[in-house]
């Protein structure tokens, strides 16, 4: 269990972070920020869970991935909205919507995954 | 028309060991989060936070501050010039994240039934296609609209 645990996270930070360099190798700002949502998670757990609980398991959670994608959308967009329109402060800003995201994936998930 | 995306191997010297470290942290805590939630609760569950936006405050964060700090060597004001790009980065975000929900689409339906390297392969180009083509695709309605307007003022 220990060993799985630090093998995620090893795995799992280093594929995002590997993403999130190679969004700074790009000067448009807006196309750095397709790197923000790029599958790093996803493609950590997929690889893992592939191996420990097979492809059924994983692809029951690619299909709520969906969902969190969604949801992160919406919160892509309202973070969007209230930076440019409001200028508050970055950090405060992005980490109160968070609750955008939990509301939206639970309740994407309530009405059409469970 | 074109649309140029201007690749800049500098923005790695900008990068700082200690920003790479954070992002590298919270990459970590989520993924093995994510993983500790589908044991406990299922799959279901525990697939929502594949998509779960961990690190996007930190590096939006660090990107107002890379923007803040230009504008300081410059002598101007740059707080609202620093909330700017980090919409900007949201603004792409947006678009990456429908690409993630292409990745989860094409993850779910093919992991059963064919090879799992060539479905996350597979997968993880659908992100990048539906991402960039939307990106070029705003950025071309927005540079026509722009010289529309821009042409009708001349006249």
């Amino acid at each position: 269990m220990f060993h799985e645990i630090v093998y995620r996270f090893l795995v799992g930070g280093a594929i995002v972070s590997g993403f999130s360099v190679l969004g700074g190798l790009f000067k448009q700002r807006s196309f750095a920020g397709l790197f923000a949502a790029a599958p790093s998670v996803a493609l950590a757990t997929l690889s893992l869970t592939l191996a420990r609980q097979g492809a059924h398991f994983a692809s029951l959670e690619s299909r709520s991935m969906i969902a969190g994608a969604a949801a992160f959308v919406v919160y892509a967009c309202a973070v969007t909205l209230i930076l440019a329109r409001y200028r508050t402060k970055t950090l405060a800003t992005t980490s109160a919507l968070l609750v955008v995201w939990v509301a939206t994936s639970l309740g994407l998930w309530l009405v059409f995954l469970r | 028309m074109s649309i140029h995306v201007t690749f800049d191997p500098r923005g790695f010297r900008r990068t700082q060991w200690r920003e790479i470290g954070v992002r590298f942290l919270f990459g970590g805590i989520v993924t093995v989060t994510t993983g500790l939630i589908a044991k406990e609760w299922g799959p279901g569950l525990g697939g929502l936070f594949m998509a779960f936006p961990a690190i996007f405050p930190a590096a939006a964060t660090l990107v107002a501050k890379h923007e803040d700090e230009e504008m300081e060597r410059a002598g101007l004001q740059g707080a609202r010039r620093a909330s700017a790009a980090a919409a900007l980065d949201a603004r792409g975000a947006a678009m990456g994240a429908v690409g993630l929900m292409v990745f989860g689409a094409v993850a779910w339906k093919l992991l059963p039934t064919q090879c799992t390297t060539s479905v996350l392969i597979g997968a993880l180009l659908a992100w990048f296609l539906v991402a960039v083509t939307l990106w070029w695709m705003r950025k071309a309605v927005r540079t026509s609209t722009w010289r529309r307007k821009h042409y009708q003022r001349k006249i």
